[in-house]
């Protein structure tokens, strides 16, 4: 029987390689019987899930424009570019 | 015209460099950091400007080159720590469960995903999200930003940060667990709990 320790690094773990099949069967007995781990397993995807939106977020053209360069850093580039 | 915009440096800046630098920064999550990479991104452009066939636009162009010096910084980082080296286990981490290995009742994961979609939705949450990224410790942050943003494989992670696949696993369990927690703390003093 898997702890709740055991079963948190393996819900991890899981998603980066597969499990040995032995391993696998355990940790979905264990998810069915434990309410705790269940629902870190859904956050753990709810995680991921969110990444997956917070990258798009990024690739998106979307303006912040409290963030841009700052006008020294804007001339020290312009600099550096007209040395070479 | 096309030539002109590829002679004329200042206005590349001028044009792109904004841009970029929000690019670089939501990434690395470092201003000077950022800064240096935009600067790097234009001086690899102006080397390689005869290579810039026109088929994309300048500004995807840029990006590309751009997203080579992220991982390129990534790299660097990696090179300068043993493949071996973890960092210390933060506290918490054994504090969350008992001596058989079982969550201790006032530590378990509280439930607060409640409704996916509505919680992505707000504003509120991505600031709380990046506060969280933040928070991780340095390696933990970039093991799980190759992985979860920049959307890396596993074994490339690997790679670039010069770690082992155990070294990764260990690293992206405890940034998750961290994660997970950070969010839960914050998330749900600021939502109204659960709404069952």
């Amino acid at each position: 029987m898997l702890s709740c320790k055991e079963v948190s690094r393996l819900v991890s773990d899981s998603m980066e390689r597969e499990l040995p099949l032995r391993k696998r069967i355990s940790l979905r007995v264990h998810l069915m019987m434990c309410k705790l781990c269940k629902g870190y397993k859904r956050q753990i995807l709810f995680l991921r899930d969110a990444m997956r939106h917070y990258t798009a977020s990024l690739d998106s053209d979307t303006p912040q424009p409290k963030e841009a360069l700052s006008p020294e850093a804007r001339k020290r580039i312009q600099n550096a570019l007209k040395e070479k | 015209m096309e030539s002109n915009q590829l002679t004329d440096t200042d206005r590349w800046v001028e044009e792109y460099g904004d841009y970029l630098y929000r690019f670089a920064l939501q990434r690395v999550r470092d201003p000077e950091q950022a800064e240096e990479l935009v600067q790097e991104t234009f001086l690899a452009a102006l080397k390689g400007r005869d290579s810039f066939a026109g088929q994309s636009s300048m500004k995807t162009w840029l990006v590309g080159i751009l997203k080579h010096k992220i991982i390129d910084h990534y790299r660097k980082r990696g090179q300068g720590r043993s493949p071996h080296d973890l960092e210390p286990r933060a506290d918490y981490l054994d504090d969350l469960y008992d001596e058989k290995g079982h969550w201790k009742s006032e530590q378990g994961p509280a439930d607060w995903v409640g409704d996916p979609a509505a919680i992505l939705e707000r504003s509120e949450f991505w600031d709380v999200l990046r506060q969280c990224l933040d928070g991780l410790p340095a390696r933990q942050a970039d093991v799980f930003t190759l992985r979860e943003v920049e959307q890396l494989g596993s074994e490339e992670t690997c790679k670039v940060l010069n770690i082992t696949p155990t070294n990764l696993w260990v690293m992206l369990h405890r940034a998750r667990m961290g994660l997970r927690r950070c969010l839960e703390l914050s998330w749900m003093g600021k939502s109204d709990r659960k709404r069952s």
